[in-house]
């Protein structure tokens, strides 16, 4: 277990996704899953989230949305691409509307596959993307005395 | 007169999991006007059917929304086999019963959550979440899977549940439904839950009719229409009647949505019952050749499947008309002339699932 040194913050976003991820996203912050025992929370608002978890695929209309809220997060972000439309399209890769992945919109951290991802598979995804966000606050802050 | 302004609502809103956008046009406080732009979830899947063998269609099918995802691939397996005139054996069809009625008790205490936290109880969200971890459990025990299972085919199911499973089950539906009754309770009879449901939303019978409202969302207005009547699976053996309410507010979806709950756990308990011995899947030879429209009774209305078939792998159409489409139209009815502090909980009583409208 990693120690984890902040409380990070979390956005949802349901890219294009059939709802699977989206609701084991809800039921990781709900009674037997329980993330808020880490100190995470679910937040609504772009400026106060520290970790993006994304569900679903890219289409035309939803990646300037995705882009918007990327752009919207204070720095150090990480992304979470959660299920494996996120990671590659999975699925509905074939589809018409699909670009692909998260990463044809945004640049993305860390991959969390499954269909749907399970619960314990998104929150050690979650707990990767803390030690990961330590890391960029470090390098910000070197980067900042330099 | 006061001045006009819009209020643009989505597609990312902390009360929504799922994106849609509403242009909201306001007088003060009031809502004169809802225009909704959709099409972020849009996917493409109708026509991925000239891509995937008929039968590999299924998994797709099932992914149309992961909430009723037992019900979408059961609905596609169902038209297909009437196309193929394939004979379901007996106990597949009160397999499905079974697990469409553990889907419905899920998707509704799913919904009851997330009301509960849009008008912001958080700790009955977390009751309701807490209850549904149990059917998701027992989901996970049948099929393998917690929100897609993948047990259905064309000609059964590809999964048993033993006897025993089953008895293990009811026992685990007689102590949720003593939970469900106190929760219910708080839902129904909590005085500051009630200020938040009671009288807002209203949609009357005939607007109910005129706009083509479907599942709880119409019966809430007063009409007695259930899908599941019609016959499919094992429900023509089974006894229930519709639950209806006359009143049309929120108050009343949220009381049609918990008392079919219970009424789930009762269908469960007559299928348990009558469930015959026997295999859970025939065979299927050959392809579809044809055509079938078929409906289906999801947790939030009638869902329709159209299948049209030329005799190879691959079908020419697949079309789904599903129940939040359906009831778009009364949704911005009853938004018009409401509170802004009302919008979210007025989206929420169509229970709205974008993922399956759009597709």
């Amino acid at each position: 277990m990693l120690k984890v040194s902040k409380s990070p913050w979390l956005l949802h976003y349901d890219g294009s996704s059939c709802n699977g991820c989206d609701i084991e996203v809800l039921a990781c912050l709900t009674p037997v899953y329980d993330v808020e025992r880490f100190g995470v929370i679910n937040t609504g608002n772009p400026k106060h989230a520290d970790i993006f978890l994304i569900t679903g695929g890219i289409n035309a209309q939803n990646a300037p949305v995705v882009k918007q809220i990327y752009a919207q997060m204070p720095n150090p972000k990480v992304v979470v691409a959660v299920g494996i439309c996120a990671c590659n399209g999975g699925i509905f890769k074939d589809c018409y509307n699909i670009d692909g992945g998260v990463d044809t919109a945004i640049p993305v951290d860390i991959y969390v596959p499954g269909c749907a991802a399970r619960p314990e598979a998104i929150i050690d995804g979650v707990v990767r993307a803390v030690a990961l966000l330590d890391e960029k606050r470090k390098n910000m802050r070197k980067e900042a005395a330099q | 007169m006061s001045t006009r302004s819009i209020v643009p609502f989505g597609p990312q809103h902390p009360v929504l999991p799922e994106p849609i956008h509403l242009d909201l046009v306001l007088e003060d406080e009031k809502v004169v006007e809802a225009v909704p732009s959709i099409g972020f979830v849009h996917r493409g899947l109708e026509k991925l059917v000239e891509k995937r063998d008929f039968n590999d269609y299924v998994y797709i099918a099932e992914r149309i929304c992961g909430i009723c995802s037992f019900m979408h691939g059961m609905g596609y397996c169902e038209a297909a086999e009437h196309i193929m005139n394939v004979e379901v054996p007996e106990r597949a069809k009160y397999l499905r019963t079974i697990w469409c009625e553990m889907s419905r008790i899920h998707s509704h205490l799913l919904w009851l959550g997330l009301l509960a936290d849009a008008f912001g109880f958080e700790s009955l969200f977390m009751q309701s979440w807490r209850l549904r971890e149990k059917i998701l459990d027992m989901f996970e025990y049948s099929t393998g899977g917690r929100v897609i299972f993948s047990v259905n085919k064309i000609g059964g199911q590809r999964r048993d549940m033993p006897d025993d499973m089953i008895r293990d089950f009811l026992s685990i539906f007689d102590g949720m439904e003593q939970e469900l009754k106190t929760m219910a309770a708080t839902f129904l009879e909590d005085y500051a839950v009630n200020t938040r449901l009671r009288g807002v939303g209203f949609l009357t019978e005939q607007q109910a009719h005129d706009l083509g409202a479907v599942g709880p969302f119409m019966r809430a207005s007063g009409i007695a229409l259930d899908t599941r009547k019609k016959g499919y699976a094992a429900y023509p053996n089974i006894e229930f009647e519709p639950i209806t309410s006359t009143v049309g507010d929120c108050y009343a979806r949220t009381d049609v949505r918990i008392h079919e709950i219970f009424q789930s756990i009762d269908i469960i308990r007559q299928a348990a019952a009558k469930i015959p011995q026997g295999e859970v899947a025939v065979p299927v030879k050959g392809f579809p050749n044809g055509e079938y429209m078929m409906r289906v009774e999801q947790p939030r209305g009638e869902a329709v499947y159209y299948l049209k078939a030329n005799g190879t792998r691959f079908l020419d159409r697949v079309r789904v008309r599903t129940p939040t489409f359906a009831n778009l139209p009364g949704m911005l009815e009853t938004l018009k002339g409401c509170q802004l502090a009302d919008v979210p909980i007025l989206i929420l009583t169509i229970d709205p699932c974008i993922s399956c409208t759009e597709r």
